[in-house]
């Protein structure tokens, strides 16, 4: 009667996908999240992403820290690992998994609040170092777990539910990662999944530091006029500078296309982001331009979505400090321990 | 057959046989059934000896239908080629109007629950003739929708989709049924077995219906949706509009529930056809654009329901 779980009858004519799930085998609990919550659209799409890449569940691991996004990864990828860590600490907690293990699918879901204020050195220094992962922010500029105050991704000028208007400057994650060296940047909006389950595919295979500012409507708290993260309002100024379709190479995918430039980009596993550019002079491979073109459309009040960078060639954390490639967990007692000889050698060196 | 009765089929009864007054056995033709151009079955012998089959008791179990050889043919009343009478569908009115059938005289073999419908339809027919009106107008039904919803995750009825196959009935011991006559063979549902068997109730009286203006499009009921009924998309040509859905909607006899005016141009399609009724879709709808509401249906009737309403008028 009431809280039941979601029935586990599913549509006779459901999918499966190259590992023979379906796209129910990725869900998990069920929401308790405000009924209309955009974070659940968010699940939804990541639900779907998984299951079009066929990843195999136990090769992902989900971590988040505090916050209405911060709860959702207990709604999707039910049978992955899983880590809900402190308040703003996901990106740190993501690291260092990261380089315990790289052969994992690394899924970082955090929100306005984690990652903008009290997570915000965390969020920067994870990016500048070409953590390879994915990281979502679920973005509804509020407070919803406290009530609805502004957050620091609040635009100036906004308006809260009970009437206050927001003073202060709002902080641009995308932005941010752009300037802090993230080599996959995207900016998608929960009521859009045809653009957002592709964002999420292409970084999830791609193969550095993926940044993902999806704005995601607060039903409760932030979704009422003078709002500028409400459903009406993003779709009114939504400007999508490309649609997205991520290729992967075992099957030819013919997808009807309307009018505009298409533009493969093939990413180093051999993944193709296939771009329809929507804006004929955009160029998401390059930074500066990207950079200049969000400002400028900013200031003219819109807000930007789609692929806005992508380096097809990235290098990440591992790269650059040199680490072992097998997971720290397979290594044996002889390459942990590898004697006083070993030892001495490496003091020696630092002499 | 669940009492382990064998039925042997395409065997018609030729012969009884017969020792010093005592019933033997019985001898059966076998026959194959062949359709001719228009359809109709017919049993055609094989020429295959007769197949003898040993008993010591028959008992004959032949359909009945009904037949009117005792009506004069020549009262006005007019037949149709299987021997029923004529009727008006809705009102069962004869040719002659002041004759009203119902039940198997109606049209042809039905079951208890049908003879009852054609007693109160006809029974509204004949009030309306005695007043002189025209039996061809009928009274419409009483119809209700009423919202079920309690709070924000309760409905006032069972909502919970059981996962259970059909729980089967009981039967007795075919060794003691077999041997005694009067004894039972179908024991019945016990109080547990039966609550289990009734919570498969897939509540199809309880209708998800949509409201448009209220809806904000935030894709709650999509995402929820066990069955992916739910679609939010452009509209179209319904053949082509069924293919592209979340699943496609292949039970072209099921309507498709379409629903326009959404602010982004879009329309809302639900395909009925899998809906679990679990209402899952209203408790996620954060503004209430998807209610839960029981319909009730009330066929008109010739006796007053105990509320003073007029009888065979309003329902």
């Amino acid at each position: 009667m009431s809280f039941l779980p979601k029935p586990k009858l599913h549509h006779p004519k459901l999918p499966t996908n190259a590992l023979g799930f379906t796209r129910r085998d990725y869900e998990g609990a069920i929401s308790t999240l405000c009924a209309g919550c955009g974070h659940d659209s968010i699940s939804a799409a990541i639900i779907q992403a998984c299951f079009d890449l066929d990843i195999e569940p136990h090769r992902v691991a989900k971590m988040s820290g505090i916050g209405c996004s911060s709860k959702t990864p207990d709604y999707f990828l039910g049978a992955s690992h899983g880590f809900n860590s402190v308040h703003g600490r996901m990106p740190s907690v993501l690291t260092g998994a990261n380089l315990a293990n790289r052969e994992l699918i690394y899924l970082g879901v955090s929100g306005d609040g984690d990652s903008a204020s009290i997570g915000l050195g965390q969020f920067a220094h994870s990016l500048r170092r070409g953590v390879n992962m994915t990281y979502i922010v679920e973005n509804n500029g509020v407070y919803g777990l406290t009530k609805g105050q502004f957050s620091a991704t609040s635009d100036k000028g906004s308006k809260a539910k009970k009437g206050t208007i927001n003073a202060d400057e709002p902080i641009d994650l995308v932005g941010m990662a752009l300037q802090l060296g993230a080599t996959y940047v995207g900016r998608g909006f929960s009521g859009d999944k045809d653009q957002l389950v592709p964002l999420i595919k292409g970084a999830i295979r791609h193969g550095g530091a993926a940044f993902i500012d999806c704005i995601s409507p607060c039903v409760a708290f932030n979704n009422h006029e003078g709002s500028t993260k409400s459903y009406d309002f993003v779709r009114e100024h939504n400007e999508a500078v490309n649609r997205l379709d991520v290729i992967l190479g075992r099957a030819p995918i013919t997808t009807a296309y309307g009018p505009g430039e298409l533009r493969d980009v093939v990413q180093h596993d051999g993944s193709v982001l296939r771009l329809r550019k929507l804006h004929s002079d955009y160029d998401p491979t390059d930074r500066v331009a990207a950079m200049n073109y969000l400002q400028e459309r900013k200031a003219a009040g819109e807000i930007v979505t789609g692929l806005l960078y992508v380096d097809p060639e990235p290098s990440d954390l591992h790269a650059s400090q040199n680490t072992v490639a097998l997971p720290l967990n397979r290594l044996d007692d002889a390459a942990l321990c590898p004697g006083a000889a070993a030892l001495a050698r490496v003091n020696a060196g630092l002499r | 057959m669940a009492e382990g009765i064998p039925i042997l089929n395409f065997l018609v009864p030729k012969e009884v046989l017969h020792e010093d007054g005592r019933l033997t056995g019985m001898l059966f033709d076998k026959v194959r059934a062949e359709y001719d151009a228009r359809g109709r079955r017919q049993l055609v012998p094989t020429g295959e000896e007769p197949v003898h089959i040993e008993c010591d008791d028959i008992l004959v179990a032949i359909g009945q239908e009904n037949s009117f050889p005792w009506i004069e043919r020549d009262i006005g009343l007019e037949f149709d080629r299987w021997g029923l009478p004529k009727l008006d569908e809705a009102s069962f009115q004869s040719s002659i109007p002041n004759v009203f059938f119902g039940g198997d005289a109606a049209f042809g073999p039905k079951n208890i629950i049908w003879a009852v419908a054609h007693g109160h339809e006809a029974a509204v027919s004949i009030d309306r003739f005695c007043r002189g009106e025209d039996v061809t107008q009928r009274p419409p039904p009483l119809v209700v929708m009423s919202g079920q919803k309690m709070g924000i995750h309760e409905w006032s009825y069972d909502n919970g989709v059981s996962l259970d196959l059909r729980y089967k009935v009981p039967h007795r011991d075919p060794s003691v049924s077999l041997r005694d006559i009067k004894a039972e063979v179908e024991l019945g549902f016990d109080r547990e077995l039966g609550f289990k068997e009734a919570q498969r109730c897939l509540n199809c009286d309880v209708q998800t219906v949509f409201t448009t203006s209220l809806c904000i499009e935030c894709d709650a009921c999509v995402d929820i949706c066990p069955v992916d009924c739910i679609t939010f998309t452009e509209n179209g040509e319904e053949g082509e509009l069924r293919q592209r859905l979340k699943a496609p909607a292949e039970n072209l006899t099921q309507d498709l529930y379409v629903m326009d005016g959404l602010k982004t141009g879009r329309v809302m399609v639900k395909d009925e056809d899998v809906c679990l009724h679990c209402g899952m879709c209203a408790e996620r709808c954060p503004t209430g654009a998807w209610d839960m509401q029981k319909f009730l249906l009330e066929s008109a009737k010739t006796y007053l329901n105990g509320n003073g309403g007029h009888a065979c008028r309003s329902r």
